[in-house]
């Protein structure tokens, strides 16, 4: 126990200790995280690139392709006003039970993805509350494309309106207060002061809603009875080919998820590295 | 911060109105349904349904698994967050952005790819079979998905405490004479531990309710490898709504019960990092 030997050594057995965890963290994540990525690309191109270029043109695929960016930009935007109401509720005024909304925000991520997709089959399902009123006037939600997009509505309710939360109550509103008292009315303070502040965060509560709108699975297959052409998204269509032992075929229609989810990582990546100040105004995230 | 100040921003009326209305409709009013139908059920159907042996299965895998997965992710992560932290080496930054990586890739993709990767004629499959070693088709498989789908949990919760955890304090410690794993022990792990807690608390959250990235590699044989939530889609494609409602009621509480656990532990985590300031 040598106390006085200085704050850091950088003994051989610390340099050794230090390799092996770099060594075992890189290891594993190579493990758990790296194969299977590599592994969607390489079983999606076993058969060649004619092959792969063939399940994209078929017209079951083009379907779901079609389908779930339309479920995407009914979705996205919703949640997006959504998010930005209820931020600005939230850091800009105090009111009784502020807290539990907060949670009541949060809850759609901790929910089952299936029971998620089941609470819509309740309420709308031919067995549920306004089911038999739905049928009568000729509405389809349940199987069909609204209550694809209702579990969507769902599951990516929270990624906006948290990003906004996070970031608004740590800019404070000195800036909003100044613009009021110069005379800005409403729309004008919040297009040029509070939009412009929280513009970035904006985009990467977008950028993440939007990847877990599209890449939606168990909310959405419990609410589509997998009618192919109609309502199977691109999810949808990997499990429906899979299970119709066309592997190659599903992880030719997997590949494309797995780009949008490594394009997201990159955009998402760019946003923290290029505006992470913006992003959180407290803590920078990542760098 | 009176109240005059705050009253000069408008819209205050609008947009906490808009908020409750949309979350309302969208998430309070069905799972509102969903509790509902669950108590057409009376206490013998519940008695039935949760002493069926393959509904205890189920439970027993989700939840179990669940735990497993987040323990094992609560030490793999911390040990991750550590290197990404503390250590520079070169690709440190990419291993970074991959982190995220589970929480970016569908699930139903996730899947497939575990599956091919664990299959007994799979990547890694073929070499652990001849070991004894069988993950897919078998509860382990269920475990092999849960790590992955919860992994960045922890480490993105770590991560930003760790970052700004007070290095001087350390060394300070390490210049009075304490090892490194009494430094760790004293110094670095009661710190973390309520940030540690709350990934742990978000993973298990997580795996508990996985389906997507679960049935493709888990085989889903009865009483062995099959996860209540897939239970609940059978019970549905069965047109038994009031045992999948009250399967769903079951699994909706104990969400609850994670989300206050988890406000509390950031209460408690909140009061660490003023401690620290």
């Amino acid at each position: 126990m040598s106390g006085l030997r200085g704050t850091r050594r950088p003994s051989w057995r610390h340099r050794l200790l230090r390799g092996a965890l770099i060594a075992l963290v890189m290891a594993f994540m190579a493990v758990l995280v790296l194969l299977p990525l590599a592994a969607v690309f390489i079983e999606a191109l076993s058969k060649g690139a004619a092959a792969f270029m063939d399940v994209l043109a078929q017209p079951e695929t083009v379907s779901s392709i079609k389908l779930t960016l339309l479920v995407a930009v009914l979705a996205v935007p919703s949640n997006l006003v959504f998010g930005v109401a209820a931020a600005w509720a939230m850091t800009r005024f105090e009111f009784r039970g502020k807290a539990l909304l907060g949670a009541f925000i949060d809850l759609p991520f901790s929910v089952s993805p299936v029971v998620a997709g089941l609470v819509y089959v309740l309420l709308f399902g031919a067995q549920g509350w306004f089911g038999p009123w739905l049928s009568e006037h000729g509405v389809a939600i349940i199987f069909a494309v609204p209550g694809l997009v209702l579990a969507t509505v769902f599951i990516t309710l929270p990624f906006v309106a948290r990003e906004l939360i996070s970031l608004m109550q740590a800019q404070g509103s000195e800036e909003e207060e100044a613009a009021r008292t110069l005379g800005a009315s409403g729309w004008q303070m919040f297009f040029r002061v509070t939009l412009p502040n929280i513009r970035w965060a904006l985009l990467y509560g977008v950028l993440l809603c939007n990847a877990r709108a599209m890449g939606e699975f168990g909310a959405v297959s419990v609410v589509s009875g997998h009618i192919r052409g109609l309502t199977t998204t691109m999810p949808l269509e990997v499990e429906m080919r899979y299970n119709e032992y066309d592997y190659m075929g599903a992880f030719a229609v997997a590949s494309l998820l797995g780009l949008l989810a490594l394009l997201t990582l990159v955009v998402k990546a760019l946003l923290e590295w290029r505006y992470g100040d913006e992003l959180a105004a407290r803590a920078p995230r990542g760098h | 911060m009176g109240h005059k100040r705050r009253r000069v921003l408008p819209g205050f009326g609008i947009s906490l109105g808009y908020a409750l209305t949309y979350l309302g409709l969208i998430v309070l009013l069905p799972l509102a349904a969903l509790v509902w139908k669950a108590s057409a059920l009376d206490a013998n159907g519940w008695l039935q349904l949760l002493s069926a042996p393959r509904t205890l299965a189920a439970l027993k895998l989700s939840f179990g698994g669940a735990l497993l997965a987040a323990l094992f992710n609560a030490v793999a992560g911390l040990l991750v967050t550590w290197v990404l932290v503390r250590y520079r080496f070169p690709g440190r930054r990419l291993f970074d952005a991959l982190v995220d990586l589970p929480f970016a890739l569908p699930t139903a993709v996730a899947g497939i790819a575990l599956t091919a990767i664990y299959a007994p004629n799979g990547w890694l499959g073929q070499y652990l079979l001849p070991l004894g070693i069988k993950i897919a088709y078998a509860p382990a498989g269920v475990l092999v998905a849960m790590v992955f789908v919860g992994f960045p949990y922890v480490v993105r919760t770590l991560q930003p405490v760790l970052e700004t955890l007070d290095r001087d304090v350390e060394e300070a410690a390490e210049s009075l004479g304490a090892t490194r794993l009494q430094t760790f022990v004293r110094i670095v792990a009661p710190a973390l531990m309520p940030t540690l807690l709350t990934g742990f608390a978000l993973a298990l959250a997580r795996a508990v309710g996985e389906y997507g990235s679960v049935i493709f590699i888990a085989g889903n044989i009865p009483m062995r490898s099959e996860i209540a939530p897939l239970l609940i889609v059978q019970k549905l494609e069965q047109f038994d709504y009031a045992g999948a409602a009250a399967l769903g009621t079951v699994m909706l509480g104990f969400s609850l019960l994670l989300l206050v656990a988890i406000a509390l532990l950031q209460r408690w985590s909140g009061r660490w990092a003023e401690r620290g300031a």
